[in-house]
C-alpha cells in the first residue's frame, strides 16, 4: 500500500550536487498507524485505515477510544481503498520511508480558499478592452445567453462565485528527497493549500 | 517543529558567510565546461543580502571597465565555492543600492576597522 498522509509545511529550494535548484515543497509525514483493516469478507471491500496526528486523549470521545482499542488516539482517520487484501496488520505504521527519491506521486489536499472571484480570476476569462472607447468593462464576464429564447441563463455556467477550497490532486510530482529522521518528505513543485494543510501522498499510476 | 529555514540546507559546513553589505569579497564560483571544471572569482562589494533559509541571496558589485556589474549568488548553492572578505565596510544602511548611483571616487565605501573592544 503506497499512500500516507501528512502536513504541508511550505516551500523552499534544495541544490543538487552540481548546482541546480530545485523548488521543493516540504510534507512531514509523521508514522501513520494501521488502525483498522476492513475486508471484503466483513465489509464489502478491502480498504486500510489509516490515523495519524495528535489529539489529547481526554479530547477523544470513548466511542472512538473504543474503536482505536490500544492504539493512541489520532486526530484524522482517513480510509485507503484498496484493490486486493492488504497484508497490512492494526497497529503497523506506516513512515516515509515507504517512498524512495525519484519516485513520482500525486498529492491531493484542500486548496486555499480564495473567497468570492470574478471570472477573470476563476475561470481565466480575458475581460473586456481596456481601450477602443469602453469603460467599466475590463473585467465583465460577458454575455451569459442569448435572448427571448431562452429567455434564462443555462445551469453551469461560469460565473464569478466562490473559489478555493475544494479537493485539488497535482498528479505526477516528483519525489526529490526522504528524510525519516524529521519525518519529512521533499517533492519537487508545488502542492495545494496553505502550510499546515492534510496532504494525501499517493503512488502516481501515470507516468 | 519543522523549520524551515533549515530544513533545505546541505551547505558544506566549512563554508562561513559572515560578511555584510559593504564588505569587499572574492566569490570564487564552480564554474563548469564540458566536463572540465574551474574556479572563477569574481571580486566586487555586497550591496545586499536577503532572504532566509535555503532561498537566500546575496549581490556582489564591481565596476568592470566602466560598466558596473552585480552578480547575485544563492548562499547556499554548491556553485559557490568559497566567500573571502577583503575587507570590512563601514556602511549605515543594510541595502546599499545608492552606490548604482555613483561613479568613481564617490562610490566608495569606508573601511570598517577592527573592533578594539574599548
Amino acid at each position: 500500500m503506497r499512500q500516507l498522509f501528512g502536513y504541508k509545511k511550505g516551500m523552499t529550494r534544495l541544490f543538487l550536487d552540481d548546482g541546480t535548484a530545485l523548488a521543493v515543497t516540504a510534507i512531514e509525514v509523521k508514522p501513520c498507524t494501521v488502525v483498522q483493516v476492513k475486508t471484503s469478507k466483513t465489509d464489502g471491500y478491502d480498504a486500510v485505515q489509516l490515523g495519524f496526528g495528535e489529539k489529547r486523549k481526554n479530547l477523544v470521545k470513548k466511542p472512538q477510544l473504543g474503536h482505536f482499542g490500544d492504539l493512541e488516539p489520532t486526530r484524522f482517520l482517513r480510509e485507503v481503498r484498496l484493490n486486493e487484501p492488504s497484508e497490512l496488520k492494526q497497529g503497523d505504521q506506516l513512515t516515509v520511508e515507504i517512498f524512495k527519491p525519484g519516485e513520482r506521486v500525486d498529492a491531493s489536499g484542500l486548496s486555499k480558499g480564495l473567497g468570492f472571484q470574478g471570472g477573470v480570476r476563476r475561470h481565466k476569462f480575458g475581460g473586456g478592452s481596456k481601450t477602443h472607447g469602453q469603460s467599466d468593462r475590463w473585467r465583465a464576464p460577458g454575455s451569459v445567453g442569448q435572448s427571448s429564447y431562452p429567455s434564462r441563463v443555462f445551469k453551469g455556467l461560469r460565473m464569478a462565485g466562490r473559489m478555493g477550497n475544494e479537493k485539488v490532486t497535482v498528479r505526477n510530482l516528483r519525489i526529490v528527497g526522504v528524510r525519516p529522521e524529521d519525518n519529512l518528505l521533499f517533492v519537487e513543485g508545488a502542492v495545494p493549500g496553505k502550510n499546515n494543510t492534510v496532504i494525501s501522498i499517493r503512488e502516481s499510476n501515470k507516468r | 517543529m519543522v523549520d524551515l529555514t533549515t530544513v533545505g540546507l546541505n551547505t558544506p559546513a566549512d563554508r562561513t558567510m559572515d560578511f555584510a553589505p559593504g564588505d569587499m569579497v572574492k566569490v570564487h564560483v564552480r564554474i563548469k565546461e564540458g566536463d572540465k571544471e574551474r574556479i572563477q572569482v569574481f571580486q566586487g562589494t555586497v550591496i545586499q543580502k536577503r532572504g532566509t533559509g535555503a532561498g537566500a541571496t546575496f549581490t556582489v558589485r564591481k565596476v568592470s571597465q566602466g560598466i558596473g556589474v552585480e552578480r547575485v549568488f544563492p548562499f547556499h548553492s554548491p556553485n559557490v565555492a568559497k566567500v573571502e572578505t577583503m575587507r570590512k565596510g563601514k556602511v549605515r544602511r543594510s541595502k546599499l543600492y545608492y552606490l548604482r548611483q555613483r561613479r568613481g571616487r564617490a562610490a566608495r565605501v569606508k573601511e570598517k576597522k577592527a573592533d578594539t573592544g574599548a
